[in-house]
């Protein structure tokens, strides 16, 4: 599957023979810049994590074919974690000790981001996270590039609150932790604002559900007593495209009661004929349909890479497309790949995103983020309804948990602590589940 | 929010009075494209608050292009030229460049791409306020059916400015359906104004939106208007419990039907031949992508393809199965378990081999027209068309294998091998080829399940992992080698999950499931319907 670094530095060198001309043969002589992928290609997770792999190859290719990173080439490394959590923290340790990468891009659920942390701390990697998630985590050797959920669920449901008026609440996900922390906030955050306990409805489905004929009814029937009632959705992955289906045979029109999902992008959307969904919405940091020439480009390179013409971008992929540019600001920064000194160099590094607007990395290890709520097309993309004024900080932390509330994350020196408590003045604060 | 001023609604009817005035001649075009190019305009500019009152104007107009606009807007697919700042419609919207015709003359343009222009968009309030307008717009044309699906549209959507217009609308309506509807509807806004004498003819409404108006009118501050509605309600209440009783046996029974479906093909080659085999539901995902093929092939055509895909899952399937047995299966006889960790092994092959040579990715599988949205039985009980489909379907699957076993000679064959091979044998009864005849129907059953499941869930290379535990789980329950034994096993097993669920939550109903079959498999080893006699014994 790894195609052999011989292959690979013969084909650069003869890349940047063409390229450089004379210069070449003392840069080709510098071993590459290794870049570690650690996303499932194979198993339930491949369906997302596949495009993640291609997206960091193809700005690999980029960086490559604009003379590479302090004169080096990069190469990527790629290993298959099969959407196995344990294999996950095994693969990372391949990637490190035995290959020895200089920064690894990789995982998509939280359980494989957690299983993989140990193993990045003890061998004091770098890993790029690109998906959104349930926060109450830094880690020293963690980018978050995905939405924590101040910069994703709340924004959601301030929208829906202010805009639409909603007063009942249908918090639906798939039963395991991004789910559970999320609602566990959401519920706080609802109740702080006077949502009375009898307007909000929790649910949990497993893993994968295809039978949700009784719970959209039930969603029916909870939205049918007089208050404007949304569905807040962090049902995960594939259960989606049943409980989308059943929304439209059921006939619930996003007049009536929207659904607002934290986890169906364009991706996901490409499964599913959109016309009945019309008007249900998604809380993103990035759609395809964002009109600005930073993002025509990337999706031109992006189809030209895929050879797809149908092919789609999401939200991950702009956290994977900022993450790299801004690793990549940080080399050049630091002069060198040390992760000590990249850790140190890329806090403060901004770069462009995909939406206009510039990504800064915060102390915490978090970014900078605006949030965009779209409504479904028929077309299978987002229309954008609403955005926040300026970009949000991501929160390590939330300010709504017990226990979490006290807590913040600030890797530079002399704090260099990732879960202090301001309260007692001491790093180390509680974990909170 | 809704505020649109009141002139709006007589000038929708003005719209359509004026429009055989509108016959012009080839001077005022110019002007008019200069008004309709104003009209977009002000749309274009405006916020969303602000786009209300452009969508007004361009009612008001009076302009015949009116309703394509409002369509298109409403479709997101009015879109303005970057450059030119001239308006078209985008006719196609899906890939890179778009066909577009100009807005204003109709006249097509060609192709234009995402990045030239810039799309006009609205949001679900806006959504809201032009499907009122095109619904009073449809409720004067001449089909019946198109005015009926308008006025349930406007159900809970009437405001004070709609009010005269739909009364004027009523008393000419001639169908009796439309004007119940829209009776209704005027009851609704009634209620919401605060007016009990509404209440009467919400009376044992099952419709939503009146349920929803009388809840809050329950909860107004007008003690006799809140008394009111709640005895109305309570009358209602009682009426929505036989239809929830009935839409959970409906629920149950669909879901049984999938488990029927997914767990028959299996009843055939572990039930009656004895194999274990863990490939099975990639058998079923390959009859789903064969589904996902046939619409490919015939492109706009989904419910042809999708009848079509029945006989070709099965093919496909069945191809697949003989492949499995004549490879790997029969190399096994007799060893269970490394039958089943062999056949583990082909599912993990197939499912890798889908998505390295398809795509790791979900494919899109239409579901046709006809299969779509729901049989109305009542206002408040409604029965989605797909399932009740799939539901049939089952039926259909284990009649006809039914038939094939009692009735046919492949049949008396399979039975003859499975009760006695070696006697069999000395009969004259080729034992392989009757092998590989059974796992081919088998398999081939299981293409037909996965032809189904397309419809109702994804088409991806993991479809057939989520169902395998199930179909073992429903033949075990059933009794292995006995297809009535599945089929109540599966309908019941159905109908038990969702009569849990409610209460339990759909983690702990699967448990729950799961916790009585393995009681139940306790007290009796060889399931609801065990096989008598001698055969079972061996």
């Amino acid at each position: 599957m790894i195609p052999s670094s011989a292959f690979r530095s013969s084909r650069w060198l003869a890349a940047s023979l063409l390229s450089l001309g004379v210069a070449a043969p003392a840069m080709a002589q510098e071993d590459p810049i290794k870049v570690g992928i650690l996303h499932s290609l194979s198993g339930t997770m491949a369906i997302s994590e596949t495009v993640l792999k291609d997206t960091v190859e193809m700005l690999i290719e980029q960086q490559n074919a604009e003379g590479g990173l302090l004169g080096r080439q990069l190469e990527a490394v790629v290993v298959d974690p099969a959407s196995d959590w344990p294999l996950f923290a095994e693969k990372a340790r391949e990637l490190l000790a035995q290959e020895e990468v200089d920064v690894i891009f990789g995982n998509w659920t939280s359980v494989s981001r957690k299983s993989v942390l140990p193993v990045v701390e003890e061998l004091n990697g770098l890993l790029f996270y690109p998906v959104q998630y349930e926060g109450e985590e830094s880690s020293e050797n963690v980018f978050y590039t995905g939405a924590a959920p101040n910069q994703q669920a709340i924004p959601a449901v301030n929208y829906l609150m202010n805009n639409i008026g909603v007063e009942r609440w249908v918090l639906a996900g798939t039963d395991y932790v991004y789910p559970r922390t999320t609602n566990k906030i959401l519920d706080a955050y609802l109740k702080s604002h006077g949502v009375a306990d009898e307007d909000i409805m929790i649910n949990y489905t497993p893993f994968g559900h295809s039978d949700w004929q009784n719970i959209v009814s039930e969603i029916k029937a909870f939205g049918s007593q007089g208050k404007k009632t949304a569905v807040v959705s962090t049902i995960n992955g594939d259960a989606n495209v049943p409980f989308y289906r059943e929304l439209g045979n059921q006939g619930i029109d996003a007049a009536d009661i929207p659904v607002v999902a934290f986890s169906v992008g364009e991706q996901e959307l490409t499964g599913i004929d959109t016309a009945p969904l019309v008007g249900h919405l998604a809380a993103w940091n990035y759609f395809m349909s964002v009109d600005t020439d930073t993002n025509y480009d990337f999706i031109d390179a992006w189809i030209e890479y895929t050879g797809d013409d149908m092919a789609v971008t999401n939200d991950p992929m702009e956290a994977h497309y900022i993450g790299f540019n801004m690793w990549a600001e940080a080399v050049r920064k630091a002069g060198t790949t040390e992760v000590d000194e990249v850790k140190d160099a890329i806090i403060g590094v901004s770069v462009p995103n995909l939406t206009g607007g510039y990504a800064a990395m915060m102390p915490n290890h978090h970014i900078t983020k605006p949030v965009l709520i779209g409504e479904i097309q028929d077309n299978g993309q987002f229309s954008i309804v609403w955005e926040t004024p300026s970009t949000v900080a991501g929160d390590a932390w939330s300010d709504y948990l017990e226990g979490s509330k006290d807590l913040i994350s600030d890797w530079r020196a002399p704090l260099s602590c990732g879960n202090y408590n301001v309260v007692k003045g001491s790093c180390g604060g509680s974990e909170t589940q | 929010m809704k505020i649109p001023p009141c002139l709006r609604w007589l000038l929708a009817l003005c719209l359509l009075a004026c429009l055989p005035l509108a016959v012009h001649a080839q001077a005022q075009a110019q002007a008019q494209d200069d008004t309709g190019q104003s009209l977009l305009a002000s749309l274009d500019a405006a916020s969303y608050a602000r786009m209300d009152g452009a969508i007004e104007a361009i009612v008001a107009s009076g302009d015949e292009r009116s309703r394509g606009w409002l369509e298109a807007l409403l479709g997101g697919k009015l879109q303005r030229h970057k450059e030119t700042g001239r308006f078209v419609v985008v006719l196609e919207n899906r890939g890179r460049n778009w066909p577009v015709v100009d807005a204003l003359t109709g006249e097509a343009l060609g192709e234009m791409s995402r990045r030239e222009l810039d799309r006009i968009g609205i949001n679900n309030a806006l959504r809201g306020q032009l499907q009122s307008v095109l619904a009073v717009l449809d409720l004067r044309v001449d089909d019946v059916g198109a005015r009926r699906e308008a006025a349930r549209d406007l159900l809970g959507r009437v405001d004070e400015a709609m009010v005269v217009p739909l009364q004027g609308l009523l008393e000419d309506e001639a169908d009796a359906e439309v004007s119940r509807l829209l009776a209704q509807g005027l009851a609704i806004h009634r209620l919401e104004q605060g007016d009990a004498a509404a209440i009467e003819s919400l009376a044992g409404s099952l419709n939503p939106e009146a349920r929803a108006a009388l809840s809050s009118a329950a909860r107004s501050d007008d003690p006799a208007l809140a008394e009111a509605a709640s005895s109305a309600l309570a009358d209602i209440e009682q009426k929505l419990r036989l239809n929830s009783g009935l839409e959970t046996l409906y629920f149950g029974l669909s879901l049984g039907s999938v488990l029927v479906l997914a767990a028959i093909g299996l009843a055939i080659t572990f039930g009656v031949m004895g194999v274990i085999n863990m490939a099975h539901g990639e058998l079923m995902m390959l009859g789903a992508y064969t589904t996902w093929a046939m619409q490919q092939l015939l492109p706009g055509q989904s419910g042809l393809a999708l009848v079509l895909s029945i006989p070709a899952g099965f093919l496909v399937a069945a191809l697949a199965g003989i492949a499995i047995e004549r490879g790997v299966i029969q190399f096994l006889k007799g060893r269970p378990l490394e039958t089943l960790l062999a056949t583990f092994g082909v599912s993990l092959i197939l499912q890798q081999l889908v998505r390295t040579g398809i795509s790791p990715l979900n494919r899109t599988v239409v579901s046709p027209e006809w299969m779509s949205g729901s049989l109305m039985i009542n206002e408040g009980l409604s029965l989605t068309l797909n399932r009740l489909y799939v539901l049939g379907f089952a039926l259909l699957v284990f009649a006809g294998l039914m038939l094939v076993m009692r009735r046919t000679r492949l049949g008396l064959e399979v039975r003859a091998v499975t009760q006695n091979r070696a006697m069999a044998r000395s009969m004259g009864i080729r034992a392989t080829r009757v092998d590989i005849m059974t796992f081919a129907l088998g398999s081939g059953v299981a293409g037909l399940a996965g032809v189904a499941l397309s419809q109702l869930t994804n088409v991806g290379p993991n479809l057939g992992q989520n169902y395998i535990i199930d179909s073992f789980m429903v033949v075990v329950f059933g009794g292995v080698g006995n297809l009535w034994g599945t089929l109540v096993a599966g309908l019941s097993l159905g109908v038990i999950n969702q009569v849990l669920e409610p209460w339990a939550g759909a983690v702990l109903a699967k448990i729950l499931v799961l916790v009585f079959i393995i009681l139940f498999i306790q007290k009796r080893p060889r399931g609801l319907f065990p096989q008598k006699g001698r055969a079972a014994e061996g």
